[in-house]
């Protein structure tokens, strides 16, 4: 391997910063919320119309019906439910509409859909849902954008954790395929040292992307492999690390404990972490709110990726997700290609939600 | 509801939800409308909290409700009680049935295709497979159909050699892979061939008609679809669409080893109606074993996997080892010698951490205590135990300022923990002693719990007072086979009446049970 395909240490595609030795942990992203889109691939709102026409059933019969009933409550929080919202959360937001109702803020069907719409909408960028007074929590508007300090000399490091078969491999994969397009220089640490065989899928992308890649031994130590990935960019003026981690359920305290170390290594100088995204599969139940805590406490969580919102499964999760772990989602993973990784837009995720 | 404990509500179990119910019920000793209402309501609850799908649980919580009013209440059981058995008993004939009885081709080899989502975990579950059969004395080869994912193939080829098991795959086209895989299974006469496909969605048309290929080529003779149990409401959805394309035979559960109550296992047995006939608890090949419902019943409901522990109780104890030390305990003989036999009994068991999550009531905070208790202390004190001579081990007190050097030394520990560790077994002998041939001698698992607390850290003496308490109840002295009698006896009970035996023994439920006369309110 020759000193590095990029020719010069090119201080991101992006509108730069100016000042490059910021040294700021909370680094401003150049172009916030976009910046992760790639150019002109299909939006989130496409992706999502393909499959579900927009508003689907819920909407339809509740616009039809005109007044308010029982079963248009029951229809809500069926909606609600099936999407894998949570009965928790699913009767606090249904309550709080009642209420609404019931202070004839809200009337008829139409309205109801839309309150509903707007209170989900708040409740996923962090907000208070209109017309609750006072959240448990100080409103934190979610942050969506990928952080990216680009110093140099002192590579970004962004962490990949989640339990096993969410699609950490394959999102790397596609995060690198569009950090590269913006003209980033990346290097992928092939952390996951324990699944068979998971290098050699990340050496694939790492062909296909034109990333650099940095792998260890299989049984080998992570932490190990995340120490020479940030010298190795820190060397040769890669501006980001991405780093993949092995599976691990979040209830092996011992492997969290190693996800622990691994931050702290990849956060030592030169290297600093400033993303660290957890992979969730949006098949995933209620125990994804116990996989979001645990990961977070252990790890300082940034945002979620959502993997595998192309089926018929919505993620609902994600709600109570940001409502009680304070953690947004960054990016959604809509199909198999490598474009199909998209920034996250609360509108369209809703509307997906309450589509039949 | 008070919303500050909304997000404690969502890890609650069922039954210390029905618990609270039947408290009040209790008081009124009849069961009326209104309070089985308040019950299914509950359960409906719990049951969409484990990720059970809505549909699923309409119909479960309606078949309840008839059980339910069709019974008479002059039973001797309370009217909550009656509810929580009726659950339960609904719960494990839903997800049991009829189980699959494996049988194998005349013609070999018997032919299995797993099918699933990406990241079910098919790859490693044709592994576990494969070497779970091998364990039966099969000759399997495993067929790596997966050309989509980077490095399935590689992955499988990898875990087959763990296995000790052959694999087979070309990288031409998934359907000529499976069928030229049966055909290598055949030339190289294997008795089993298990088929791995690549993972994929249910509204994929595409790669359902491919999946749909590889089974008219291979026609398997069982076809499992591979189910995560984290998997939420899609989960019938999922289930449904590879029923109508490939007819299922049964469902194989991955990654039961987290905390996920696998509400998932129900919807998916109730849509498909065919049975889960393999789970997989953890990352190594060997932990995968055969499904069984009443223990699922148990998590889904969160009344803990006591089954488990005892058969796991019962195949790793050395009966003869145990009753010997217990003898000796009860006449106050025991010797640091006989402890380290126990210790070594309790690490047959598997993990501490392991067993306190299949004991039932134990709370989440305690179990992930007990998670952070190093399982390596318990080899540190055999360490410790190990580099005493024979007669030091017989008599501690010979145990001089420079022998403890020296046995520290030996063990890598340091003085003080050789220290703490006589120190503490002392105590325990003194006690054993006095409560010889009672009722009341401590528990060794208390003291043992003690033992590893020697560090003095909090989750350690969370553990110790479990154990003291999983073992105690005013039944078991000492000894791991006390407290499995002790678990088996709360397993009894459980069985008789539907209900949770206690965290911490007896005692505290007594209190709760007599001394609810009043709700606690008017106070």
């Amino acid at each position: 391997m020759a000193p590095a395909p990029t020719g010069a240490p090119a201080p991101t595609g992006a509108p730069a910063p100016a000042d490059p030795p910021a040294p700021a942990d909370v680094a401003v992203p150049p172009a916030p919320g976009e910046e992760a889109a790639p150019p002109g691939p299909p939006t989130f709102r496409d992706r999502l119309g393909k499959a579900r026409s927009l508003f689907g059933g819920v909407v339809t019969s509740l616009r039809a019906r005109g007044g308010v009933d029982a079963a248009t409550w029951e229809q809500l929080e069926e909606a609600l439910i099936r999407a894998d919202v949570g009965v928790g959360a699913t009767e606090r937001v249904l309550a709080r509409l009642r209420e609404r109702v019931a202070a004839r803020e809200v009337a008829g069907g139409e309205q109801l859909v839309q309150a509903l719409r707007q209170d989900l909408v708040a409740l996923l960028s962090g907000m208070p849902a209109p017309g609750a007074n006072g959240g448990r929590r100080p409103p934190a508007p979610a942050d969506r954008s990928l952080r990216f300090a680009g110093a140099s000399g002192r590579p970004d490091v962004w962490l990949f954790v989640g339990v096993n078969g969410v699609g950490k491999t394959t999102t790397i994969g596609k995060v690198a395929r569009q950090q590269v397009a913006l003209g980033r220089s990346v290097l992928l640490a092939a952390a996951d040292t324990f699944r068979a065989a998971a290098g050699d899928q990340l050496a694939t992308w790492a062909e296909r992307t034109g990333a650099e890649i940095v792998r260890g031994t299989e049984g080998g130590d992570p932490s190990a492999v995340v120490f020479d990935a940030v010298q190795r960019a820190a060397a040769r003026g890669n501006d980001l690390v991405l780093a993949d981690t092995a599976g691990r359920l979040h209830t092996k305290v011992n492997l969290v404990e190693e996800l622990r170390k691994i931050r702290r290594v990849a956060d030592r100088d030169p290297g600093h972490v400033s993303e660290v995204l957890l992979v969730l599969d949006a098949t995933t139940g209620q125990n994804g709110l116990a996989q979001a805590r645990t990961f977070t406490e252990a790890v300082d969580v940034t945002g979620v990726v959502l993997t595998k919102l192309d089926g018929t499964a919505k993620g609902g999760v994600v709600i109570g997700i940001q409502q009680h772990v304070g953690v947004p989602v960054k990016l959604v993973g809509l199909g198999e290609g490598p474009d199909d990784l998209v920034p996250f837009d609360p509108e369209a995720f809703v509307d997906a939600l309450l589509a039949g | 509801m008070c919303p500050g404990s909304l997000s404690f509500h969502m890890f609650d179990a069922l039954s210390e939800r029905l618990e609270r119910v039947a408290g009040r019920l209790r008081s009124r000793g009849r069961l009326s409308e209104a309070d089985l209402d308040e019950a299914l309501r509950e359960i409906r609850s719990a049951l969409l909290e484990a990720d059970v799908e809505l549909g699923v649980v309409r119909r479960f919580v309606d078949s309840v409700r008839q059980r339910c009013a069709g019974e008479a209440l002059s039973r001797s059981l309370t009217p909550a009680q009656q509810v929580i058995r009726s659950v339960h008993e609904e719960l494990t004939r839903v997800l049991g049935g009829e189980t699959l009885k494996l049988t194998y081709a005349p013609r070999p080899p018997t032919v299995v295709v797993l099918a699933g989502l990406q990241g079910s975990g098919k790859t490693t579950a044709a592994a576990k497979l494969a070497a779970w059969w091998k364990h039966q004395g099969r000759n399997p080869l495993l067929v790596g159909a997966d050309l989509q994912r980077p490095a399935a193939v590689e992955q499988l080829r990898i875990l087959g050699r763990q296995a000790g098991v052959r694999v087979y795959s070309e990288p031409t086209d998934p359907v000529a892979v499976a069928s030229a895989g049966l055909e290598e299974a055949r030339r190289l006469g294997r008795d089993l061939c298990i088929v791995d496909t690549a993972g994929r969605l249910a509204i994929d048309e595409e790669l359902m008609d491919e999946v749909r290929r590889i089974a008219a080529v291979t026609q398997p003779h069982y076809t499992f679809l591979v189910v995560d149990a984290m998997t939420g409401q899609d989960a019938v959805a999922t289930a449904t669409a590879f029923h109508q394309a490939l007819d299922l035979d049964g469902v194989i559960l991955t990654k039961l080893d987290g905390d996920a109550r696998g509400g998932a296992a129900l919807s998916v047995k109730e849509v498909v109606g065919r049975p889960i006939v393999f789970a997989s608890t953890g990352e190594r090949l060997g932990d995968f074993d055969l499904f069984h419902p009443d223990r699922m019943a148990d998590r889904i409901l969160g009344m803990g996997d006591v089954l488990t522990l005892i058969e796991q109780a019962e195949r790793a104890m050395d009966r003869d080892a145990v009753e010997k030390s217990a003898t000796r305990l009860m006449e106050g003989r025991f010797t640091l010698e006989d402890f380290l036999e126990q210790l070594q009994q309790v690490k047959k068991l598997g993990s501490l951490g392991g067993v306190l999550k299949l004991l039932p009531g134990v709370s989440r905070e305690l179990r992930q205590a007990a998670g952070q208790v190093d399982d390596r202390e318990l080899d540190r004190v055999a360490a410790i135990i190990r580099s005493m001579t024979p007669a030091e081990r017989h008599d501690p007190s010979i145990l001089d300022g420079s022998r403890r050097v020296r046995v520290a030394r030996g063990s890598g520990r340091t003085t003080q923990e050789v220290n703490a560790l006589l120190k503490q077994f002392r105590e325990m002998q003194k006690m054993m002693k006095g409560g010889a041939g009672g009722m009341t001698a401590p528990a060794g698992l208390g003291r043992l719990g003690g033992l590893l607390g020697g560090r003095g850290g909090p989750p350690a003496a969370g553990l110790q007072e479990l154990l003291s308490g999983a073992a105690d109840g005013g039944r078991s002295p000492g000894a791991p086979r006390q407290l499995l009698q002790g678990v088996k006896t709360g397993a009894d009970e459980l069985a008789g009446s539907g209900l949770r035996p206690g965290a911490k023994g007896g005692a505290r439920n007594k209190k709760k049970k007599g001394g609810r006369v009043t709700p606690p309110k008017a106070r």
